[in-house]
């Protein structure tokens, strides 16, 4: 008999994990989970932000595992995460410290500090190159040390952000520091209304298609419409934990690459304008997401009738792992609520009078 | 352990994670019918695939336990079989398919046909925990209205399908009300089921994973489907049909078609309980 239902389910499993294999068989060399954490480097970003874990080399096998599906890596990540004691919350980051290895803004052409275009498909032509297969990375990387030891670097500027101009200048609110211990949404159920911690955090953690296409609404007229990026800086930021025995000192675990977005739209504020402020924070080089969280981040302040404003529609159905897994099961077998649905149809569908009889 | 499994904690979970679940159970238990919110771990099975049940199980569980997973009523379902293999692999605990050994059940959309004794707990799947969301999206607005027992709109639907078509017709997961407090999702069990529910010996749970919520029918509670006095509540019929396997007349039925001739025909979907009632004969 068929996948389901009256036997067989054992064997079937079995079965079709070798044909997983077979689909993930090839002729050619294989890759090694290094190879696609450096190589790959922004399908890792994409996989670890989602995941909600920053580990490049469990992103990378992660991938391997699973023929390079997003999903499906994001759900290994997620379930290996959830076995791991949560022994320390990181002091908080300031991204003003930042290592930075590309910041820009397009809302002033100098900004104090100075832009930076670093790495960027921006101003790339999409063309394929044919003879892209024969670079050796290994050569790329060595004759990039090379060239870099033959330069001596400059001093790096102090880079304040943008918007601390503007805020000085009162076009923006200022908020008070706030010292809360943030909601963590992987260790408790999200309520409504949500605090701002709850809202980033899972923003940070959404689908990046999903955030992207909201966001895309957002600015083609259901929303606030064209935002402007402020700001958006990429780099190396440190973490520390506390240590335990002195207040006074904390423990340095490393550093992780973040991109983080302001963006900023007019608003209004009694009888005259301000600006409105959006904020996107994500792990590695995910740009186009970063940005969609500073967008919707906007949106959801102002508490208007499109879907981008809605905080439960938009922070409900955006996590990669629960959008997948529940369209997913609905290719399990569902006989028993199917054939309730029928007897509900049919009964509807008999004669009026002979329907009454029949109640149980 | 098995050796896949070294790098795990016994039934996957870290304790504190386990600890937090039951905690959350406790608080079920102690309001029938009422949704606890709790801090839904990730699992290697998909959510909405019953990771709900899965947690409250892997909290639950310890050496002595004998295990029995369902899916649709049947122990061979590719889903149960791969939820028992989990589970197995994380902690070697038995599993057996007759429903009166095990001490814990794990279930999507069926309530076994034998009643269920003192000491045994059967755990549901749920995917959408809110009895209210059919009329209501938002989670803000429901969770008010349980706080009011503001069920009107829930019966106000009931009373228009009566007008519309002469019939309830809501089909499985059908709404109860628990302990004359809390109106409660029973999971996708079809209407059938819903009587078990009511001054059961067995300790029902129901986790929704990606919901996040745990809630229980502790044992002799009172469960009522939602049903107005001169319109009983009305289970699906299967008059004149029979199991082709076991003959049985008195269980839920699955429709099914031949694979070569295409006819049609109905067998148990408590696969166990076809069994056993085959091995009397």
């Amino acid at each position: 008999m068929a996948y389901v239902a009256v036997s067989g389910g054992a064997e079937a499993i079995e079965e079709s994990i070798k044909l997983l294999d077979y689909y993930k068989s090839s002729t050619q060399d294989a890759l090694s989970a290094e190879a696609i954490s450096d190589q790959l480097s922004l399908l890792v970003d994409r996989v670890m932000g989602e995941a909600g874990l920053y580990s490049k080399i469990y992103a990378g096998i992660a991938l391997k595992q699973c023929e390079g599906s997003v999903e499906e890596a994001v759900f290994l990540l997620r379930a290996y995460r959830s076995t791991l004691t949560r022994n320390y919350y990181s002091m908080p980051v300031d991204t003003e410290n930042m290592r930075i290895i590309r910041r820009i803004s397009a809302a002033f052409k100098d900004i104090s500090g100075g832009q930076m275009l670093g790495p960027s498909y921006d101003y790339t032509h999409r063309l394929i190159k044919f003879n892209g297969q024969t670079e050796n990375p290994q050569e790329i990387l060595q004759a990039l040390h090379e060239e870099m030891r033959a330069q001596t670097p400059e001093d790096s500027l102090r880079c304040p952000r943008v918007s601390d101009e503007l805020r000085k200048e009162g076009l923006i609110d200022s908020t008070e520091p706030d010292d809360q211990t943030p909601y963590d949404v992987t260790m408790h159920m999200l309520e409504f209304p949500s605090s701002r911690s709850a809202r980033l955090q899972t923003l940070a953690r959404a689908d990046t298609g999903f955030i992207s296409g909201l966001a895309y609404s957002a600015l083609r007229g259901f929303g606030q419409v064209h935002p402007t990026v402020g700001e958006l800086r990429s780099g190396y930021v440190e973490l520390c934990v506390p240590y335990l025995f002195d207040d006074e000192e904390s423990i340095y675990l490393g550093e992780i690459l973040i991109t983080e977005v302001e963006c900023f739209n007019s608003a209004d504020d009694n009888d005259q304008l301000k600006l409105s402020v959006g904020y996107g924070a994500v792990f590695g080089r995910s740009e186009t997401k970063a940005i969609a969280m500073a967008v919707i981040d906007n949106e959801l302040n102002q508490n208007g009738p499109y879907p981008t404003q809605d905080e439960e529609f938009v922070l409900t159905h955006g996590d990669s792992l629960e959008m997948n897994g529940f369209i997913s099961h609905l290719k399990l077998p569902h006989y028993v609520t199917f054939q309730s649905k029928l007897d509900a149809v049919r009964k509807t569908r008999e004669p009026k009078e002979a329907s009454h009889d029949k109640s149980e | 352990m098995t050796k896949a499994s070294r790098n795990y904690n016994y039934a996957f979970l870290d304790e504190g994670s386990k600890r937090e679940i039951r905690r959350a159970t406790l608080k079920a238990v102690a309001i029938p019918g009422y949704q606890v919110p709790f801090g839904s771990r990730e699992l290697p099975i998909g959510r909405g695939w019953g990771t709900g049940g899965i947690q409250l199980t892997l909290s639950l569980i310890g050496p002595g336990d004998v295990l029995k997973v369902i899916d649709q009523g049947s122990d061979e379902s590719v889903n149960a079989v791969n939820i028992k293999k989990f589970v197995g692999l994380c902690t070697n605990v038995e599993t057996t398919t007759e429903a009166q050994r095990a001490t814990l059940i794990q279930t999507r959309h069926r309530i076994p046909e034998r009643d269920l004794e003192d000491g045994q707990i059967l755990i549901f799947q749920v995917p959408l925990p809110e009895p209210l969301r059919i009329v209501e999206a938002r989670e803000e607005i429901t969770k008010k209205m349980h706080a009011e027992k503001d069920y009107a709109p829930l019966w106000l639907q009931l009373y228009e399908s009566l007008i519309r078509y002469s019939k309830v017709t809501i089909g499985a997961e059908y709404p109860c009300l628990v302990e004359g407090r809390y109106m409660m999702n029973p999971s996708p069990i079809p209407k059938y089921d819903n009587p078990k529910l009511h001054e059961a010996k067995c300790l029902y749970l129901f986790g929704a994973g990606r919901e996040k919520k745990i809630y229980a029918i502790p044992p002799y509670t009172e469960v009522v489907s939602l049903a107005f006095d001169d319109v009983p509540f009305e289970k699906e019929s299967f008059e004149g049909r029979h199991c082709r396997l076991c003959g049985a007349t008195n269980t839920y039925l699955d429709e099914v078609f031949d694979q070569r001739t295409g006819a049609q025909y109905h067998q148990c979907s408590d696969s166990s309980y076809c069994r056993e009632q085959r091995g009397k004969d």
